[in-house]
């Protein structure tokens, strides 16, 4: 019998065997900052980006109450600036950057691939240190009095007008990139490397094949922002003239380089959504991932195309025109893999047996804020309607859905899928859909108004503002107070299931892969014996269907 | 003044904005019949397919390679359709006008200064004619700004260093805002004002009364005097240098076999670098005035220059 088999929910197997585990073999605060497990480096960074979040949260909820009134009472300017520098800055490389890769990929990856651990655990401990200590320097120069110069960072703004911590925080951004070249390193050995017996490329869920895809995008991308961000931090210190023309420098050299990594970043937040939801949608449906192969073709190709399309973020800044309508061209056929996936996760559940557990109710959530964002993307793609909403609320929209949307719904279905896994305790699921309803709701209601603020040409980074934009903002701030509450009650009743949720079984969703093959939590080595695999991912079909 | 709080579509100024309006809602209809099968399917699956619910669930393992390439290649064709309207008016967006009217503009933390050939100057405010082509033609004095007008449905970066131009023709009178969109410091929120289309000869008369001692022309004769320039550039000089009479536009061979035309930036950067493009046949012994002239004294001077004969730069 395979050990596939001896695992399976059906099989009641015998407790008498099973080791402790991860969670309970040690309980020292050393042994948990020590650990080389992937498994306690992923809790790390979980407890980790979850702090980052909620101060990225905290920023966003304040720029928004600003924004209900059109005159810029509430703050001054420039704190209104160092506002949304805070909340860009940290929310895109403290929280989605690392968000799914970093907690879940490092959870996850060797377990869905029979691996007993990553190829360099300690290298994988460090990598969060690394992350921390980015994370340090870009906290400290939040409580120093903060940065104004807008995520973006753009040069000679930042190199020669701005008085705040610019540095210092550059050198966090700069640092949290390594961390994620040793985590994209990582999983591309062990992808390659650690495979169990039996598990072929073809076999491997697409989360892993996310992974992977992220991983290539981690290790080409990132030394380009790396090397930009060095050149800003010299420019700022000893004035070289690279960015700055005062000095002989070009500002558009510094655009090119930036989206050159922080386009493809983009997907470095969309890809391991996609993953997730990927692994979501057959498990609620009892139903094979349709065209498996596609989609996970679809990833790769998407992690490809990402390279292609920097320049359409620069279609008004004098770049050449021929280079603008070829960039538009290109960016027009990353529709093409996204509208794979949309389209294969609605025919995965054409004839499934739907469950509509706290899992799928995000997923969903979540198909509908991609969708969104997506077509809006291909809006903003077309070179007369982007010289219109360039640099508005329509961007703003546009952004937050596919990123907030694509990033944070996915975690959270995730966070609640694996939940048992990670912890072996339940939450409560009528409290679970509860909020996957309310934040599709209040997310709607957040960014929704703000495409039409877009439109009638209400620049983003505005913090005093005509008078007849304000109907819009006072909606939009109404849906972030709503969007504040389905944050709040996660954190809640997960934090509450620690210790007063039921225990949760192996297999609480009766679904397929190696990670519910063995125990709610895993032990050291994830599992009891080293499993071989039988079966191809995503194997629902043996069941038979209910009439 | 501008509308109301409950408009949900901007105000269209200039035909350029009425057809980017017919794209957008066209590419709208096109997305919705696009994504309708998605929203539609996924809700009715959901309830038919529930758990507990009965239904025919038998479904065949053939997976069928022309379903996904229809629906990977059919959207993306439909979609090309829109690429090339947009990119088709992109271009002419790009391409300027000859002749009309050009204002030249300044943005720096955190205002906007716009000069009219005529000399007349007016900050944050910009008065035009309607029915007339207007080139605007924009520097940075500072850091990087955007001009944009929502009415217009047009925007474009403002650099340092750097001339950037964008045009439009107004169509409708009336006052319209003006923002700065990129995001440039302090106070970017509040660096913007009114563009106000007036009918052609309301914007003579505008002209007249914000009364100007001289054009932009004249204003630069007189810096290029001032400054200097004319001792070796003008008349009976000691010092061999070309003269300028009719350069603007012209072809310039320079020392290193290349020619370069003589455009507004490449008069600009002789004045503040005349080390750079050295030109062939002259020894360079000109001082550059780098951080010595003002952007707004530049495009002065520019304009005299441009003055002593034109020539449509190539």
């Amino acid at each position: 019998m395979t050990y596939a088999a001896q695992r399976d929910a059906h099989v009641p197997h015998a407790t008498i065997d099973a080791p402790k585990d991860y969670l309970h073999i040690t309980h020292t605060v050393k042994s948990w900052l020590l650990s080389t497990d992937h498994k306690r480096i992923g809790i790390l960074y979980l407890i980790s980006i979850t702090g980052f979040f909620f101060v990225g949260a905290v920023a966003a909820g304040l720029l928004r109450l600003s924004l209900v009134v059109p005159d810029g009472s509430i703050f001054t300017n420039d704190t209104y600036n160092k506002l949304f520098t805070i909340h860009g800055v940290v929310m895109v490389w403290f929280f989605m950057i690392p968000s799914i890769p970093a907690t879940f990929g490092n959870f996850l990856l060797p377990i869905m691939i029979g691996a007993k651990d990553l190829a360099f655990p300690k290298l994988n401990t460090t990598s969060w240190y690394v992350f921390m200590t980015g994370a340090l320097f870009a906290m400290l120069s939040v409580l120093f009095g903060g940065i104004d110069t807008g995520w973006t960072f753009y040069a000679p703004l930042s190199t020669a007008f701005s008085n705040t911590y610019v540095s210092l925080a550059l050198v966090g951004v700069i640092v949290v990139g390594f961390s994620s070249i040793l985590t994209g390193l990582n999983f591309i050995v062990t992808v390659h490397t650690m495979r169990a017996p039996g598990m072929t490329w073809f076999r491997m869920p697409i989360f892993v094949w996310t992974m992977y895809a992220v991983s290539m995008i981690f290790l080409l991308a990132t030394p380009v922002i790396t090397m930009a961000l060095i050149l800003l931090v010299m420019e700022r210190t000893f004035k070289i003239g690279v960015f700055d023309p005062a000095l002989g420098g070009d500002p558009v050299l510094f655009e090119h380089l930036f989206w050159f990594y922080s386009h493809p970043a983009v997907y470095i937040m969309v890809l391991p959504g996609m993953g997730v939801i990927s692994e979501i949608v057959p498990a609620f449906a009892r139903k094979k991932l349709f065209g498996y192969k596609f989609v996970a073709y679809a990833s790769i190709g998407l992690a490809t195309i990402t390279f292609f399309v920097w320049g359409h973020h620069m279609f008004v800044n004098g770049q050449s025109d021929y280079a603008s309508v070829t960039f538009s061209f290109l960016s027009f056929a990353v529709a093409v893999p996204s509208a794979v996936k949309v389209y294969n996760w609605t025919a995965t559940i054409h004839k499934g047996t739907l469950v509509l557990d706290t899992p799928m109710v995000y997923a969903m959530g979540y198909i509908g804020l991609f969708v969104i964002g997506g077509l809006t993307g291909l809006f903003l793609a077309t070179l007369s309607i982007d010289e219109h909403v360039h640099d508005t609320y329509f961007v703003v929209a546009h952004f937050h859905y596919i990123m907030v949307g694509g990033t944070v719904l996915a975690f959270l279905g995730g966070l609640h899928y694996w939940w048992p896994k990670f912890t072996g305790r339940m939450y409560n699921e009528a409290w679970g859909r509860i909020s996957a309803v309310l934040m599709f709701v209040g997310f709607n209601v957040t960014f929704a108004p703000q495409f039409i603020l877009g439109y009638l040409g209400m620049p983003r980074r505005y913090h005093v503002y005509p008078a007849e934009f304000q109907l819009m903002n006072i909606m939009s701030s109404a849906g972030a107070t709503i969007l504040a509450f389905a944050y709040v009650f996660p954190f809640v009743y997960l934090l509450y299931s620690l210790w007063f949720g039921k225990k949760a079984p192996d297999n609480p969703w009766d679904a397929k892969g190696l990670e519910w093959m063995t125990t709610s939590p895993p032990p050291l080595h994830n599992f009891i014996k080293p499993p071989v695999v039988d079966f191809e991912a995503y194997d629902y079909a043996a069941r038979v269907p209910e009439a | 003044m501008f509308g109301h709080a409950l408009d949900i579509w901007p105000a269209a100024a200039s035909a350029n904005a009425v057809e980017t309006d017919h794209l957008i809602i066209a590419f709208t209809v096109l997305t919705v019949l696009l994504t309708a099968p998605i929203f539609i399917g996924f809700t009715w699956f959901a309830i038919r397919y529930r758990r507990g619910v009965k239904a025919d669930r038998r479904h065949g393992e053939v997976r069928s390679s022309a379903i996904e390439m229809t629906w990977m290649i059919g959207p993306f064709l439909l979609t090309l359709f829109f690429f090339a309207w947009g990119a088709q008016m992109f271009m002419r967006d790009k391409t300027l006008p000859a002749g009309g009217l050009q204002i030249d503009a300044i943005g720096r933390q955190w205002m906007w200064k716009f000069q009219h050939p005529g000399g007349q100057s007016e900050i944050n405010d910009l008065h035009v004619p309607v029915g007339e082509n207007v080139t605007m033609h924009m520097i940075s004095q500072d850091v990087i700004h955007a001009f944009y007008i929502p009415s217009l449905r047009i925007q474009m970066d403002v650099l340092p260093d750097r001339y950037t131009n964008l045009w439009f023709k107004a169509n409708r009178t009336g006052s319209y805002h003006l923002f700065c969109s990129e995001y440039c410091g302090t106070d970017h929120s509040v660096m913007g004002g009114t563009i106000t289309v007036m009918e052609p000869a309301a914007y003579q008369q505008w002209l007249g009364a914000s009364g100007s001692d001289m054009s932009l022309a004249s204003a630069g004769e007189a810096l290029f005097q001032s400054y200097g320039c004319s001792g070796c550039h003008q008349g009976q000089s000691t010092v061999r240098a070309p003269s300028l009479v009719g350069l603007y536009g012209k072809p310039v061979p320079l020392e290193d076999g290349r020619t370069v035309v003589a455009d507004d930036s490449y008069i600009r950067d002789k004045i503040l670098n005349p080390n750079n493009n050295l030109i062939a046949g002259y020894k360079q012994v000109m001082p550059a005035f780098k951080g010595v002239i003002a952007e707004d004294d530049l495009l002065r001077l520019v304009a005299y220059i441009k003055s002593t004969g034109v020539r449509a730069p190539m």
